[in-house]
């Protein structure tokens, strides 16, 4: 008897304990994660219309929409130029803080990281100002050393505008990469660069030999982290620096699902756009996963 | 020979880095720089020192920009996402962490899903929902959609903090006739402190910074939170042209994450490495 009122006990804490995340979770992100799904196959637009079911639709239309296309070339452009300049400054940053043992370490440490903290909506509008035509940073700067024939409207020049886009974001994530490769070069066996050193390996041929090849199952992970922040942080840094301008030449597919649902009311079309997206970001988690995993090392 | 490489080595580093601080830092500097100049003086150099402190753009900002309020919405805010956030996160990362159960795995694979879920793709859906259940305008509920947001990251790390803990001291409890709630309380949580504070921190800037759920969710005036609103000034700027207001709203935004960020800036990147992505 006693054991049974225990084992009841138990139950109930364990009940008590997971459920109001349970029911948060299933509320707020698993149920809507179903209705993205389901409603895409369905038309609707406006809150007060009533859903009409017409399959597979919204995906064909998608084919011949110019706009959404054109948005899912920016958006490949981001989320293939972003990771790997990003992930490259950091592991290079990581490698010289934690191999140099230079004394400002924890100096360049502590600003590096910085940035990723910063607001987004900040970061948007300080680089608004950056990329200014008359009043930025870079416009006067080169007037400064006399290249003014080099200035131009950044985030104004289709050709421009998604390289300065790249830039702010890289910016943004760079640093935060970074403590997360120092503390896996710190995780490293000291005795791997010492015995380099005496084999006569220069720091260059360590990066690649040693700091790489350990890092590698950390720079897997960062890789999907670094492809699915570029398009939620795309969707901030758009909508605020260019709005998607000029004429669509920075459109993401994000800041058009948004547009889509919320200034066209086309609720089932944004979703079945969701429902793309989501799919193709699980595919490069898994495709990238898959070029990654290493055979030889 | 090679001490006189080393020296030059070590010096192309440090110019290295430093240019690289400084493409960090100077943006910040100027941002707070430009805070104090006169509109005229904002629009003619980026690069020169303001003529004088001119605090009249922060008056501005408070009392024409609403930058106050603003900043009180999302103080609140952010108190109600991190109430929520620790309610349902520490118990579940407690029982997921160290109870056996049936359902246990799942439960624990469930959440994990829930990392790849991300906020903009369900944002049409929960917009419906909120819309159907009222829940839209409304502090509240837009901060438990924070906190279940942050949610399957808070459980995944505290998870691993509960495992570190030895299972003698619930053991002990126990013979003293301590219940299942009071070894949670009084034994757990004190011990995961270390677990809920990189977790407080983390969520504090993602609480205070969010964006794209306020400016969607919140639809008076009266209850934005400050990313929101100053979105909502630079796209008024653009007209009006008050930047030396703008600039004060910014570092109005960012001094609060500053002030965290030098207090607790070791806790934060240590809080990296046992975050979970360690190879």
């Amino acid at each position: 008897m006693k054991t049974m009122t225990m084992k009841t006990k138990r139950t109930f804490f364990i009940l008590v304990c997971l459920l109001p995340g349970l029911l948060l979770f299933s509320l707020f992100k698993v149920y809507p994660t179903f209705q993205i799904f389901q409603k895409s196959l369905y038309l609707w637009t406006g809150l007060s219309d009533e859903p009409k079911y017409i399959g597979f639709k919204n995906f064909a239309d998608m084919l011949h929409d110019e706009t959404f296309l054109l948005s899912m070339r920016n958006t490949g452009f981001l989320m293939l130029v972003v990771p790997i300049v990003t992930i490259m400054i950091a592991l290079v940053n990581a490698s010289i803080l934690t191999q140099s043992k230079l004394k400002e370490r924890g100096f360049y440490r502590t600003v590096f990281f910085f940035p990723s903290i910063l607001s987004f909506v900040v970061i948007a509008i300080l680089w608004s100002f950056i990329y200014h035509p008359t009043m930025g940073f870079v416009n006067t700067g080169l007037e400064m050393v006399g290249l003014e024939e080099w200035a131009k409207p950044w985030l104004g020049d289709q050709r421009t505008v998604l390289w300065a886009l790249a830039i702010t974001l890289i910016w943004q994530a760079a640093g935060y990469y970074m403590v997360m490769y120092m503390a896996g070069i710190d995780s490293i066996s000291p005795e791997l660069y010492e015995a380099a050193d005496l084999d006569g390996a220069t720091r260059i041929q360590q990066f690649f030999r040693i700091t790489i090849p350990m890092l590698w199952e950390i720079i897997r992970v960062t890789i999907i982290f670094s492809i699915n922040g570029v398009l939620s942080i795309s969707f901030i840094i758009v909508s605020i620096m260019t709005g998607g301008g000029p004429d669509r030449h920075s459109e993401v597919v994000m800041t058009y699902l948004y547009a889509q649902a919320f200034t066209n009311s086309n609720f089932g079309y944004a979703m079945a756009i969701g429902v793309v997206v989501f799919m193709i970001s699980m595919l490069l988690a898994l495709v990238s996963n898959k070029l990654t995993e290493r055979g030889s090392y | 020979m090679s001490s006189l490489t080393s020296i030059t080595g070590k010096t192309v580093l440090r110019l290295f880095l430093l240019v690289q601080a400084l493409l960090v830092v100077y943006p910040l500097v100027w941002n707070v720089l430009a805070s104090f100049k006169t509109n005229t003086e904002v629009m003619e150099n980026p690069w020169r020192l303001p003529s004088s402190l001119n605090w009249s753009n922060y008056v501005h900002a408070f009392s024409t920009a609403k930058m106050g309020d603003y900043m009180i919405n999302s103080v609140i805010i952010v108190i109600l996402s991190m109430a929520v956030l620790l309610i349902a996160a520490v118990p579940s990362a407690y029982v997921l962490g160290r109870m056996k159960f049936r359902l246990r795995g799942f439960i624990s694979q469930f959440y994990m899903a829930g990392l790849f879920i991300g906020g903009v793709y369900i944002i049409v859906p929960l917009f419906i929902l909120m819309n159907e259940w009222q829940m839209l305008d409304n502090r509240f509920w837009l901060s438990t959609v924070y906190a279940t947001g942050s949610l399957p990251f808070s459980i995944y790390l505290l998870t691993g903090f509960m495992k570190s803990i030895p299972q003698d001291y619930e053991e002990a409890a126990m013979m003293d006739g301590c219940g299942y709630f009071g070894i949670l309380l009084r034994i757990i949580v004190p011990m995961a402190r270390p677990g809920i504070i990189t977790l407080t921190v983390f969520s504090f800037f993602d609480f205070w910074n969010e964006y794209v759920l306020a400016m969607t969710f919140i639809t008076s005036d009266s209850k934005k939170t400050i990313p929101v609103g100053l979105s909502n000034l630079m796209q008024i700027q653009q007209f009006a042209t008050d930047w030396g207001a703008l600039f004060a709203g910014l570092v109005i935004v960012l001094a609060p994450t500053i002030i965290v960020y030098a207090l607790l800036q070791k806790k934060l990147t240590n809080g990296m490495s046992l975050g979970g992505v360690k190879g």
